[in-house]
């Protein structure tokens, strides 16, 4: 056998025993959901059923939460979106004195770690009355991806080139006018992968909707699901899979639609919080 | 006028991030209680001279350094980068196959990482009924080794960040550096310490500077998985904090706690950009 079959083949071996290590948990998620005994271990189900997603698929347990969800992160999303653009345009386009280090505080803003202030936030939202309302915490929700999705943002500005703005401000274009006619329309994938990714930080965010929201009818599914199997002993286990899968499907769909773009050195750009 | 789209950023980010930030400092400093509304009067240094002299704050501090240097330091950072040179010589179908799987793990939510890894280490669980199989002998991991379980679980949910950092950074050192190395006689270990590390030492210190950050603040994965139980045996400094906050009703000691969780982090915030040596 030659030297390069040999180590390809050795390569191959330990990579198998990694994934299978890696995928010992994501089995039993996908086997137990489609067996209604389900317990802790992964085992094939004897009779294969669909019986537990459709006795979650109810209001109470998977559409309201995962309505709050889409509540919470979709106006977080867009809240972040907007004003990292915003904020990106002056940033990326002019120079000054100003601009340095207001991006090395944001770069510093995206390394702290979020969970240290929550205590302070409660506080701060108990005195506004903000505690337990969705805009409240939506609104700390886009704050918190804000400093990463400025730069982000700013990072794939710098690569559209200014030729057709100066073409624009010369026929007399507002500031606005040639950022969202011109900029962001050319810049549309990376707006694409700032949005995407601050969505999917958010919805399996879990931390900040259990501290900032109380009513049980408010819970995104982060949180909803939480308490289901909080209270060991009483737990379907085969239901709580397959509510875990429909909570995973939207982010592992959006995650595939820009791997491609959010590879490797993509993430080098700020800190990436899991 | 220029700057004014700036503005909009700017005031969420004072409002929602330096707010509680300058509060934090404040309240660190008082007495503050959840109950018994308004008695808040300042006491100094007193809240942090409490924590130091808590043994219930250093074993937090401890199972904090433990955490870290387990699943952040050893784990994610050691098996990411295995994972990417091993990819870059095995054949293609392993390569996508173990690159999905890891990547899948962390992608899904925390929570659901943490109810996932929590089936795996119960007594009836996934990894007993291997250790049975294998005829080794199993235990209650939860109980027996709750700081070591959630490590793992880092380990299982994080390894795919440094994984992509590190499949990128070995991708742009030129293939003649360790062809030359390889006709030269130098065997794996020689070219991976003399050849490959010191090409991507940046890589190596920002990734180890983004995983402990991000494994400093872990709450939620150890919250779910035993609640920093049994005990206090996995109550890292987060989980620490949240219990006297909260549980406990100690707001003013439980923000001293958070004080000094941020100012770790900004000291290491400060390392990264340094380290990056950013050019904006």
């Amino acid at each position: 056998m030659k030297r390069a079959t040999r180590v390809r083949l050795a390569s191959d071996a330990a990579l198998v025993v990694v994934a299978v290590a890696f995928l010992l948990p994501l089995l039993w998620l996908v086997l137990s959901s489609l067996d209604a005994g389900a317990d802790l271990r992964v085992r094939l189900p004897s009779s294969p059923t669909t019986e537990n997603f459709s006795a979650v698929l109810t209001d109470e347990i998977t559409f309201t939460p995962m309505l709050n969800s889409l509540l919470l992160c979709g106006s977080a999303t867009l809240l972040t979106v907007a004003c990292a653009a915003l904020a990106a345009y002056p940033l990326s386009r002019y120079r000054s004195r100003f601009s340095r280090p207001y991006l090395l505080t944001i770069l510093f803003t995206t390394c702290l770690p979020i969970t240290a202030i929550m205590v302070p936030v409660y506080g701060l939202f108990v005195q506004v009355n903000l505690v337990d309302t969705m805009y409240g915490t939506s609104l700390f929700l886009a704050t918190s991806q804000l400093p990463f999705s400025i730069w982000l943002m700013k990072n794939f500005m710098d690569g559209v080139p200014t030729v057709l703005e100066e073409a624009a401000w010369t026929d007399g274009a507002s500031m606005l006018q040639t950022l969202t006619r011109i900029v962001l329309p050319l810049m549309g994938p990376g707006m694409t992968v700032v949005m995407i990714y601050t969505f999917i930080q958010l919805w399996g965010n879990f931390f900040v909707p259990f501290m900032l929201l109380l009513s049980p009818d408010q819970l995104p599914a982060s949180v909803s699901i939480f308490t289901f199997f909080g209270n060991y002993g009483s737990v379907i286990y085969g239901q709580l899979a397959a509510f875990s899968i429909l909570y995973s499907t939207p982010v592992l769909l959006l995650y595939i639609l820009i791997s491609r773009r959010l590879g490797g050195g993509f993430a080098l750009g700020g800190a990436v919080k899991g | 006028m220029r700057w004014l789209p700036l503005a909009p950023a700017t005031l969420l980010l004072l409002l929602f991030l330096a707010g509680p930030i300058g509060y934090c400092v404040w309240i660190a400093f008082t007495n503050t209680q959840l109950t018994g509304s308004s008695t808040s009067d300042f006491v100094g240094l007193a809240n942090f001279r409490r924590a130091f002299a808590d043994d219930n704050f250093r074993n937090a501090v401890w199972l904090t350094l433990v955490f870290t240097f387990v699943s952040s330091i050893v784990g994610q950072n050691t098996i990411g980068l295995a994972l990417a040179g091993l990819m870059r010589a095995a054949s293609r179908p392993v390569r996508t196959a173990t690159g999905a799987v890891v990547i899948a793990a962390w992608v899904l939510p925390e929570i659901v990482a943490a109810f996932l890894l929590y089936a795996f280490f119960r007594r009836e669980g996934t990894l007993n009924a291997i250790l049975d199989w294998l005829h080794l002998p199993s235990q209650n991991w939860l109980f027996t080794l709750p700081i070591l379980a959630v490590s793992f679980a880092n380990v299982w949910r994080g390894t795919a960040f440094s994984m992509l950092i590190y499949s990128a950074a070995l991708s742009e050192i030129p293939k003649d550096i360790t062809e030359a190395a390889e006709v030269d006689g130098a065997n794996g270990v020689r070219r991976l310490w003399h050849i490959t590390l010191p090409m991507i030492r940046r890589s190596i210190g920002t990734n180890l500077m983004l995983n402990t950050l991000s494994t400093l603040s872990v709450f939620g994965l150890i919250w779910a998985m035993t609640r920093g139980g049994p005990g206090n045996r996995s109550q890292t400094l987060p989980v620490f904090m949240y219990d006297q906050a909260f549980l406990k009703s100690l707001i003013g000691y439980g923000t001293a706690v958070a004080l000094l969780l941020l100012l770790v982090g900004a000291l290491f915030s400060i390392v990264y950009i340094r380290l990056l040596k950013v050019e904006v």
